[in-house]
């Protein structure tokens, strides 16, 4: 029985993006939910965010993303996990997501593109909903 | 479960195992019980450092830079950041290893962060167990660091080789801010930020605090063993600066003296007596407090025991030991 | 004369629809102000004519009635060719001056090939690598003839050196340039994150295109203070007039101590604003910002002209207040706020485009947001006369007010010991987290309604069409920036940026050697390293 189990949640900010209000703000939300997060701060590159992920064994990952270089870091992140055999963590990527690219994020194993106006409660019960472990 | 196969990796160097099997610690205690049981032999190999300080006191650049030192000599460095769970919502910010963004790169550097879930939680049973995970793996050196506010991180540090305890120039609270259980096992002061005004005074006021302590941290209560330590241990106090690592040379060398009196002062043993005695402590508490918890849910003896505490027929100290009858455990 | 009851305008006569109304930086507004809230200003001191001291109401005498503001709007996307094309367009359409957006990767200083500019090249803002991306993106036009805008800021002293020697290229001398670098590093540490060395080099290199310009870019402004950024990342109004002035005064007192004379400095200063929902806040804020650094700069830093003491800004309206739901209706949020900016006596402005919440703005919404300032310029007479709000009770008490909840702050970073102190100590990001945290629990609430958003919704989705950028920019600049390295001579290169860092380890004004290292087509990121050499990086203390 997983007596103590509580969500631990990786809030990651890849690439060279500033904007890093909502992370934060989903950060905490996520905390006030009782989950356990690590905000891993700004300009991540791919191994940066790998080693993090191989280190504190997350529940979830969610990557905050709003310059538009979404399309060109996520694949990039995904294989490197798949190198590494992650396989149970669920990887989430929001901010500004153009529609038309949800269905190749999705190709790559991305699921959740919240972006602006979402209200926090949603993204935490779809955290909560779509674990893979 | 069978968990061989992640041990297998974990001796064998794989990283993702040692998170998986930090991960299992720390929620599942039968997990630990079968973890532990199949790689103790593996441990004892590794050097423990409990570090702590209070807010301000510049423990993650500490830290990083140590960490930096430790890794120019060739060691391997496991580092456990623990953080306080939110007593309201039961969810922490695991703020740390996002101020020792230098590690990173470091190739022989493992960090990972913890909460402490709440002071019955467990962490000190779970933290000491993800410290044997660590040092299966092969880490020379282990920092835990902790923001020394609870009775759980006093436990932490009591199975820790050398007690650090980070304090600022300045203001007099930070002293008074670390849990006197703390104070009391520490073999290094570090007066940080050493470039600011008023660091001596730190450490004029740590000494005038050492003399007025009472106990000596590697007493046994045996006489004859206590007559048999050759040597004894004065807390040292030294001063440093993080940002451009002034004096770490210097604090590298106190912490292998230390090293070097645990072992030739005969202290070791006894100390490992000790620190065993604790750990089990923890294991012991924790499973009772679970068993406890778990009866007085689901028993409705107990419900019997509560409506008369609250007719006051009965108070709440015989009603304790009532249950302790009931456990089993007189 | 009867006496006014004061609790007539506290007590709701009926029922309202909430308890409590605050605007957005938490202050309490009354049901109806009077004489009474405004019974201690006095006309000369407090208000005066506009271009006059204390300057509330007005940095200029006629204001908009001798010129409208300039309609700058930010642009840049792809590499230098691709903004070229918009802002012959904006030209034609009436833009009246440019203001450029860089991509991340020039911002931070890494060229186009770095392994960390992977994913970033031409999405943000135009791809910069070297002077010959500069000539690109300013060919054909007429650098003498119009004032730019660069939103740049660790980097801003090498961008300034490449507009100038751009500009010379053109048969241009400097003393001809008008424009401004935002330049503004404080706030980066506070606000947007585009730091790359630590505060006191940074600060240095600040000081020296302060400098440089006195002498040899008269017109040009040479720091852009700026609260929009602090704004967007979730301040209060109230935070944003306080942090950015504070930053202003950090600035100033720097400038001193390297022995610039105030008087020729300050003229040079100016600041830009953002401009969010609650209009008559906004309002307030603008006429609250003239007075304070108008006092301050004669009271205690001993300003004798009043170019000096005088506060221009530009203003652009909030991004982080418009919408991905009915993006159409951003443009009604953006008249609001362009409306609020006007009657605040903006010297510039930017309005956003309505599909800012979804990716770069579409020809056809940057087209719109450009004449929803003509229509507020040309149609609504809110720029025919100055400061038409002045004497509203609401107004002068709201002005006042935010004045004195400003001051408190002042206090505050003065009891950290000033800007930098207050940065390290993690002051202004905690303000920040904890006001946007409160913002968005306020949404989530109801508490705070944003029409379309939480409340009003619609059931459909509306499609909207959006600016793709290639995935392809990426390569074509780092074709061009591999032309560039083939075709220049590396040697020379190496040798200015030696040059560079020598002069960088000791005190001399570090533009002229920027100048130098440029005009042999060094690229941004090869000044950056050599500068991040000497200099070291800055690591900053996540808050939240």
């Amino acid at each position: 029985m997983i007596e103590n189990r509580k969500i631990k949640v990786l809030v990651c900010k890849p690439g060279l993006d500033g904007h890093d209000r909502g992370a934060k703000v989903l950060a905490r939300a996520l905390r006030d939910a009782g989950m356990e997060v690590i905000y891993t701060g700004l300009h991540q590159t791919p191994d940066m965010i790998v080693q993090t992920v191989l280190q504190e064994d997350p529940d979830a990952v969610m990557l905050s993303m709003l310059s538009g270089a979404h399309k060109a870091l996520c694949p990039v992140i995904m294989d490197k996990l798949k190198e590494n055999e992650i396989d149970d963590v669920l990887v989430s990527v929001g901010g500004i997501i153009p529609e038309e690219d949800k269905p190749f994020l999705e190709e790559h194993g991305l699921k959740g593109f919240y972006g602006p106006g979402t209200e926090l409660k949603t993204i935490v019960e779809f955290v909560k909903n779509n674990l893979k472990r | 479960m069978d968990y061989s196969d992640l041990i297998e990796k974990l001796l064998n160097g794989n990283s993702r195992a040692v998170a998986r099997l930090i991960t299992l610690v720390e929620n599942d205690i039968k997990a630990a019980e079968n973890i532990v049981k199949a790689i103790y032999s593996h441990t004892g190999n590794a050097y423990i450092l409990g570090i702590t300080g209070s807010p301000g006191s510049g423990k993650s650049t500490f830290i990083s830079t140590i960490t930096k030192l430790f890794a120019e000599q060739g060691k391997k460095i496991g580092i456990i950041c623990v953080d306080p769970t939110s007593p309201i919502t039961g969810g922490a910010i695991l703020g740390d290893r996002i101020r020792m963004k230098d590690n990173f790169s470091l190739k022989n550097v493992f960090i990972r962060s913890m909460a402490n879930r709440g002071q019955l939680g467990g962490l000190a049973r779970a933290t000491e167990d993800a410290v044997k995970i660590l040092d299966a793996f092969g880490c020379d050196i282990i920092i835990v660091e902790t923001v020394g506010v609870g009775q759980s991180e006093v436990d932490i540090f009591k199975s820790a080789h050398t007690v650090i305890v980070l304090l600022v120039p300045g203001s007099g609270d930070d002293i008074q801010a670390i849990k006197a259980g703390i104070m009391e096992i520490t073999d290094i002061f570090v007066v940080n930020k050493m470039d600011l005004a008023g660091s001596d005074k730190k450490i004029a006021d740590v000494m005038q605090m050492l003399e007025l302590r009472m106990n000596y941290k590697y007493e046994s209560e045996n006489h004859e063993e206590n007559n048999m330590l050759k040597l004894k241990w004065t807390p040292e106090i030294i001063k440093v600066n993080s940002i451009t690592g002034e004096n770490f040379e210097p604090l590298s060398e106190l912490i292998n003296k230390h090293r070097k009196f645990l072992k030739d002062s005969g202290v070791s043993e006894i100390y490992q007596k000790n620190r065993i005695k604790s750990e089990t402590l923890q294991i012991l508490k924790h499973k009772i407090s679970q068993k406890v918890e778990g009866l007085i849910h689901s028993n409705p003896t107990i419900d019997e025991y509560l409506r008369l505490v609250m007719d006051k027929s009965l108070d709440p100290y015989s009603m304790a030991n009532l249950i302790i009858k009931l456990l089993g455990i007189e | 004369m009867t006496e006014l009851d004061e609790s007539k305008t506290l007590k709701p006569t009926k029922s309202e629809r909430r308890d409590k109304f605050e605007n957005l930086s938490g202050i309490e507004i009354k049901s109806f102000y009077t004489p009474e809230d405004v019974k201690d200003n006095n006309y000369a001191m407090d208000l005066g004519a506009p271009g006059e001291y204390p300057f509330t109401r007005g940095a200029y005498p006629n204001m908009y009635r001798g010129r409208f503001w300039t309609m700058r709007q930010f642009a840049g996307f792809g590499t230098a060719a691709q903004t070229n094309q918009r802002y012959k367009f904006l030209l034609e359409h009436g833009t009246t001056g440019l203001s450029v957006a860089f991509s991340l990767h020039t911002i931070y200083g890494y060229e186009a090939d770095d392994e960390k500019a992977l994913g970033e090249v031409g999405k943000e803002g135009v791809s910069i690598d070297t002077l010959k991306d500069m000539e690109t993106l300013f060919s054909d036009i007429d650098l003498s003839k119009i004032s730019t805008s660069m939103t740049i800021n660790a980097p801003a002293s090498i961008l300034l050196a490449m507009y100038i020697v751009t500009a010379e290229k053109q048969g241009h001398s400097a003393d001809k340039l008008r424009g401004t670098i935002q330049n503004d590093i404080l706030k980066e540490y506070i606000a947007q994150k585009s730091w790359v060395f630590p505060p006191e080099p940074s600060m240095r290199l600040i000081i020296d295109t302060i400098e440089y310009c006195i002498k040899h870019v008269p017109q040009w402004y040479t720091i852009s203070i700026s609260g929009y950024h602090i704004r967007e990342a979730g301040s209060t109004a109230v935070q944003e007039l306080a942090f950015t002035l504070a930053d202003g005064f950090a600035y100033v007192e720097a400038a001193m101590e390297r022995g610039l004379d105030l008087d020729d400095f300050a003229p040079r200063l100016s600041f830009f604003f953002n401009s969010h929902n609650n209009f008559f806040e906004e309002v307030c804020k603008y006429r609250a910002a003239r007075r304070i650094w108008a006092k301050r700069l004669k009271n205690k830093y001993g300003a004798k002209r009043k170019e000096s003491m005088r506060l221009r800004f530009h203003t652009q309206t909030a991004g982080v207040s418009l919408s991905a739901q009915e993006p159409e209706n951003n443009i009604a949020r953006v008249t609001i706020q362009g409306l609020a900016a006007v009657l605040g006596g903006t010297q510039s402005l930017h309005t956003n485009s309505f599909d800012e919440a979804l990716c770069l703005p579409t020809e056809k919404a940057a087209k719109i947001a450009l004449r929803t300032q003509q229509i507020i310029a040309n149609e609504s007479g809110a720029a025919d006369t100055v400061d038409p709000l002045a004497g509203s009770y609401y107004v002068e008490w709201l002005t006042n007010k935010m004045e004195e909840e400003a001051e408190l702050y002042f206090e505050k970073i003065e009891a950290l010991g000033g800007v930098i102190p207050a940065i390290k100590a993690n002051f202004f990001q905690k303000e920040i987290a904890n006001s946007s945290y409160k913002y968005q629990r306020e949404i989530e609430s109801k508490d705070r309604i944003i029409v379309g958003v939480n409340d009003f919704q619609l059931r459909e989705a509306c499609a909207t069409p959006l600016l793709k950028i290639d995935e392809k920019v990426g390569e074509e600049q780092i074709k061009i920036l591999q032309g560039v390295r083939d075709q220049r001579e590396g040697k020379r290169v190496q040798e200015k940026l030696e040059n560079l860092k020598q002069a960088a380890k000791g005190t001399e004004n570090l533009m002229p050697y920027i100048m130098e290292a440029i005009r042999e087509y060094a690229s941004i990121g090869e000044v950056m390293t050599s500068l991040k050499e000497v200099f070291g990086e800055y690591r900053e203390d996540s808050i939240f």
